[in-house]
């Protein structure tokens, strides 16, 4: 069997509040995870556009994961609820258009959920990892 | 055959140009041919007398032509505006871009349209004039000596054979008879995509998006692409983008205009209907519709105004993003 | 272009344990618009500061990167190391190279690579930040109490002990609230009326606190520390100022049959009124849809007796309008309408009483003098049933009841049981529940001691039906634990009706563009954190009006309430997070998407006139974000169709660059 070489690229939108909060804690605790997976903060899950999840495809992701507070307990009371619809119809529109709906994903990890943050992680830089380079959604302008 | 008649329109429009109640009319005129109809900006009864033109081929959903209107000259302005076009004018009124006050709505009832490229389909190129008859056009071309005659129901646009509603949802004054909303197998073409596997999913929209010229009719025509800068236009919004160079800019191109209107979209088809590389948009939108039907509840964008748009509203019990693949009603098996 | 300065922290070997520092900062020199970089041991320091603030002054940086722990750590304090050095705080960003780099990869390579990506995309959006200025707005030194039951009193007198001036709101003709129709209050069983009317007199004679009784509100402007209130007095037909509450404009009326609400309509009270002898104000109202003389003119005998000469026929309704820094909303809750209950006979006989009604019967100031006597003939009743969760914990029917627990019904249930059977010791008492639910201090031992002690029939299971058969009331009930129906000929039946918020808080909310749960109750800004708080900045919740609470739990709300009011009022400026909103008029549509999707409501719209092609000019709706109000979470920037709508601190273009840089 061929050793797949490719390594893949994951961005990980994290709240504020809860979920950069918790993936510190996975970092107090030093549960390890790939190193494939890049943080980028964000006041409230709500505050990603679905242009944000694009670009970063475009740029060579292979997976985007937005993570947020639980429904009920966004810092701004409401934000994750329009994260959760948002993300819901865009993900079904990239699976309508035959792109793997592995690729994506919303999770909700608390401030106090560093092992549930890491396992996330974990999973899902295996799941993309899985598949394979990210052909369906590249631009071939912004390959290396 | 349009069961309304010219005469009536006209009638109407001359009427209240000349009493004063309203000082320009939006109506339909003819093109460079007789099938390409083009919206327009009457002022004078001379002038919609000879001019007005009302048939089959007269598609053009008027509502979004009002943002522009009625910012300008005095007085109120007249619209024609066929069932499925008083959707958008709600979807219109309810984002706050024009003032009810200055429209007059005339609704009239529609039989469906024609959709000039399956009539080109039937009788080829060269086609010089079209007369609309009961249930057939007659299309004279410049390579028969007699018109052919098509059946007016082979010849209906894909929107009008899925038609949702005969039902004005806003007028100030009804011409002719007032229809309903009808039950309507427009997800039909959705679901079939649907049950496709993701890879001939992708094959399909692959091929479809790659003939995109990117020349923005679609946005152009949209009623509910009313911004006054397009996203597409905005250097800071990471979206700008004025050709597509690659694959990937054709399906960002479309999966944000998708997206831009889902919730706000009434499924008018305007953008299908003038899409010159005839690329199926409105399945685009279509899904939107169908997901946030199945995930949400029904909600018909423009059915009532003042109405909140899906997408900015939610329940504390929505489904959860990872639950739309767990679903088990076959969609986005 | 910016002037970037890059510091790595080792922190210790937290950091250098796993990532080549020194590594990092030499790639990091590379990257556009850094001028300097460097790696140190402890940046967060006395001494790493330093090396940042000389950093500063030799380079002329206009921004900094410092690549250490997490922003949650020690964001705050690199910005403050800025702002001594003279540039703008919000010119720091912050590479968590620590919590979610080098403590979660143990390769050293790794960990460096990925830490110069982190750093990467740190750079790329300080090229992009701009020096941020957090907004300031003066604030009014005075709240607004809207309801004067017992949480408005306690918020009112709370804020005006640290000083500051309160006006309190009450819709009806006397401050008191629920609590005043109440007789006893569980578990200590003092009377409700010596315990409040005290405080109610306290707010009348409380220099700081204005009362605005018989009145509301009716418009809301503004933002925290600076709202704008109309409140509408409405017409009593009384001169408050002359009326000395003497009673004899009551006494001398001749409409006697008007209902009178104070007993839920037990009995009748006179067309000119004071709702009950400890009223506050103590000021007669008269009701304008039972006056002779206000209905065809034909009367005036209150104003003829009345030595004052406080009667006034002509007396209209008057706007008032004020200034507040802090509103509190008490508008409390009522017991819901039994109307759809049928199965209970609320409506067929009178001797199907709600709880509250009980209270009233038994009321030494109520319609029987406080003799439990049965409505329909004045008759003692011998055997009472009494019926929890009416309209409580209803998930089958939530038509017609409420899906929550209205968490007092148990409590005084036990209570209308226990002095029932103390009282009348020949009384038959049962009750009904579901569940009996008493956490509270006291609180278990109150209702075992009903039990245990008052010998009351607590019966598990529902009441099924209640049908009237002569004059008793055929209860027709299961027993779940015994597993059997029961019937039970009962002379009067109580039922616990569930509570809801009061019907003005509705249209309060919108108002005060606060947000509701779907029974209209307020929500709070967090539910365990700031519960006192509605996410409307300045607007907070006293009571029942935040969900069903009984009297010790209300009275401390509404001192954390007006806790709360106070540390707003004892500022004398507000200092805003700058990293909000904010809207380019120029792109703006005035769709109201942005608006929709704004817990805060923190943003108008406004008609501006533009300049467009042609040289014609255009009225056109457009946003505009309240910086006092926005919090920043960036919900409407991804609602605004155009992209017109942008969040400081965290704009598209930064993130974008953050995203191109860690993609690259």
């Amino acid at each position: 069997m061929q050793v797949n070489e490719h390594k893949p690229l994951i961005v990980a939108f994290c709240c504020n509040w809860c979920s950069y909060a918790g993936a510190d804690l996975a970092g107090n605790n030093r549960l390890a995870y790939p190193a494939d997976v890049k943080i980028i903060r964000v006041p409230c899950s709500c505050r990603v556009n679905p242009m944000f999840v694009l670009r970063a495809f475009q740029r060579g992701a292979d997976g985007v994961i937005i993570c947020g507070c639980h429904p009920g307990d966004c810092h701004y009371t409401s934000g994750n609820y329009f994260t959760r619809r948002r993300m819901a119809l865009l993900f079904s529109m990239l699976d309508y258009l035959g792109i793997e709906k592995e690729r994506t994903r919303v999770e909700w990890v608390s401030a106090a959920e560093g092992a549930k943050f890491a396992a996330t992680m974990n999973d899902f830089a295996e799941k993309v990892a899985s598949l394979g380079e990210n052909k369906r959604l590249e631009d071939l302008r912004c390959k290396k | 055959m349009q069961k309304i008649t010219r005469n009536a329109l006209v009638e109407k429009a001359v009427a209240m140009l000349n009493d004063g109640a309203v000082s320009r009319v939006l109506g339909w005129r003819a093109g460079e041919f007789g099938y390409d109809i083009t919206p327009s900006v009457f002022t004078e009864a001379k002038d919609i007398e000879e001019n007005f033109v009302w048939n089959d081929f007269c598609g053009a959903n008027f509502s979004k032509y009002l943002v522009a209107q009625t910012r300008k000259g005095e007085g109120k302005i007249l619209v024609f505006l066929k069932p499925c076009d008083t959707y958008s004018f709600n979807q219109l009124l309810t984002e706050h871009r024009f003032d009810r006050e200055k429209v007059y709505v005339v609704g009239i009832p529609c039989e469906g349209m024609v959709d000039i490229a399956k009539v080109k389909k039937l009788c080829g190129d060269g086609i010089s004039a079209i007369e609309c008859g009961e249930d057939s056009l007659a299309v004279t071309t410049i390579y028969e000596d007699a018109p052919i005659a098509v059946s007016t129901k082979d010849v209906l646009a894909e929107r009008c054979l899925s038609c949702k509603s005969k039902k004005h949802v806003a007028y100030d004054e009804l011409l002719g008879e007032e229809g309903e909303v009808l039950d309507s197998n427009r997800f039909d073409e959705v679901e079939k995509l649907e049950k496709m596997t993701a890879d001939e999913r992708f094959e399909f929209w692959q091929s479809q998006l790659s003939k995109c010229i990117r020349c923005n009719a679609c946005r152009d025509i949209c009623p509910a692409c009313t911004c006054e800068k397009c996203v597409f236009d905005n250097p800071n919004s990471g979206a700008e983008n004025k050709a597509p160079a690659t694959s990937f800019e054709e399906k960002m191109f479309h999966i944000i205009r998708a997206f831009h209107v889902a919730g706000r979209c009434t499924d008018c088809g305007e953008c299908s209907r003038v899409c010159p590389q005839d690329i199926p948009l409105h399945l685009l939108n279509r899904k939107f519709i169908k997901d946030i039907d199945a995930f949400y509840g029904d909600y018909q964008a423009g059915e009532e105004v003042g109405s909140r748009a899906p997408l900015v509203n939610y329940t504390k019990e929505d489904l959860e993003p990872s639950e739309v693949f767990e679903r088990g009603d076959g969609a986005n098996a | 272009m910016q002037r970037i300065g890059v510091f790595v922290c080792w922190c210790g070997s937290n950091i250098a344990g796993t990532v080549d520092v020194h590594a990092v900062a030499e790639a990091l020199k590379l990257e556009p618009g850094v001028v300097f970089s460097i790696d140190y041991q402890y940046m967060c320091s006395q001494a790493g500061q330093n090396i940042i603030k000389e950093a500063i002054a030799e380079h002329k940086l206009t921004g900094i990167v410092v690549c250490s722990c997490s922003p949650r750590m020690h964001e705050a304090t690199f910005r403050k190391t800025a702002q001594a050095a003279g540039i703008n705080p919000y010119m720091v960003e912050i590479a968590n190279i620590r919590e979610q780099c080098s403590w979660v990869h143990k390769e050293m390579p790794i960990g460096t690579e990925k830490a110069i990506i982190l750093g990467k995309a740190a750079i790329a959006k300080v090229n992009l930040n701009a020096p941020l200025t957090p907004g300031e707005s003066p604030v009014t030194k005075r709240a607004l109490v809207i309801g004067g039951g017992i949480a408005g009193i306690q918020t009112a007198l709370d804020i005006a002990d640290a000083g500051f001036e309160v006006d309190i709101v009450e819709k009806k003709p006397t401050i008191g609230g629920k609590m005043a129709q109440i007789d006893k209050t569980f578990p200590t069983l003092d009377c409700a009326a010596c315990i409040l009317t005290p405080k109610m007199v306290d707010v009348a004679q409380n220099e700081k606190i204005r009362i605005f009784s018989y009145s509301e509100v009716t418009q809301v402007k503004g933002f925290v520390g600076n709202f704008d209130v109309t409140i509408k007095k409405n017409a009593r037909y009384v001169k408050e100022d002359l009326c000395t509450g003497c009673g004899a404009c009551v006494e001398k009326c001749p409409q006697k049959k008007v209902p009178n609400e104070f007993n839920l309509g037990m009995d009748n009270r006179r067309a000119i009124y004071i709702p009950f002898a400890q009223a506050v104000p103590k000021v007669a109202t008269i009701d304008p849809n039972a006056c002779n003389m206000l209905k065809n003119g034909k009367c005036g005998v209150c104003s003829k007796v009345c030595a004052a000469g406080a009667i006034d026929y002509t007396q209209k309704d008057e706007f008032i309008e004020e200034k507040y820094g802090a509103i509190v909303v008490a508008t409390g809750f009522n017991p819901i309408s039994m109307d759809k209950f049928d199965e209970f006979a609320y409506s067929q006989s009178k001797d199907v009483i709600t709880s509250l009604e009980f209270e009233r019967l038994t009321n030494a100031a109520g319609p029987t003098a406080g003799k439990l006597l049965r409505p329909s003939d004045g008759k003692h009743p011998h055997t009472i049933v009494f019926v929890q969760c009416v309209g409580s914990r209803c998930s089958s029917c939530a038509e017609k009841g409420k899906e929550y627990c209205s968490k007092i019904c148990c409590m005084y249930t036990a209570k209308h049981a226990m002095l029932t059977r103390d009282k009348y010791p020949d009384t038959e008492v049962y009750v009904f529940y579901i569940d009996v639910r008493t956490p509270g201090k006291s609180f278990d031992e109150f209702q075992r001691r009903a039990v245990e002690e008052y010998g009351v029939h607590y019966i598990k299971g529902m009441v099924g039906k209640v049908a009237p058969e002569g004059d008793k009331l055929m209860v027709h009930a299961s027993d779940m634990l015994a597993n059997k129906q029961l019937h039970i000929e009962a002379d009067l039946v109580v039922l616990a009706a569930a509570i809801e918020p009061d019907k003005s808080a509705r249209p309060l909310a919108t108002m005060l563009t606060a947000s509701m749960d779907t029974n209209d109750f307020f929500t709070e800004a967090h539910p365990k954190l700031r519960p006192v708080e509605s996410p409307t900045a300045g607007v907070f919740l006293s009571g029942a009006c935040q969900g069903p609470k009984d009297i010790p739990e209300t009275v401390s709300q509404a001192s954390a309430a007006a806790a709360k009011v106070i540390g707003l009022l004892a500022k004398d400026k507000l200092t805003g997070n700058p990293c909000i909103a904010h809207s380019d008029e120029m792109m703006c549509n005035g769709c109201s998407s942005c608006e929709r999707v704004c817990p805060y409501g923190a943003i108008t719209y406004q008609d501006k006139e533009f300049r467009m092609p042609n040289r014609t000019t255009a009225i056109r709706r457009v946003a505009s974000v309240n910086p006092a109000v926005c919090q920043g979470c960036g919900a409407c920037t991804v609602a605004c169709p155009s992209g017109a709508m942008d969040l400081r601190g965290f704009a598209t273009k930064q993130i974008i660059a953050e995203v191109d840089a860690i993609c690259k």
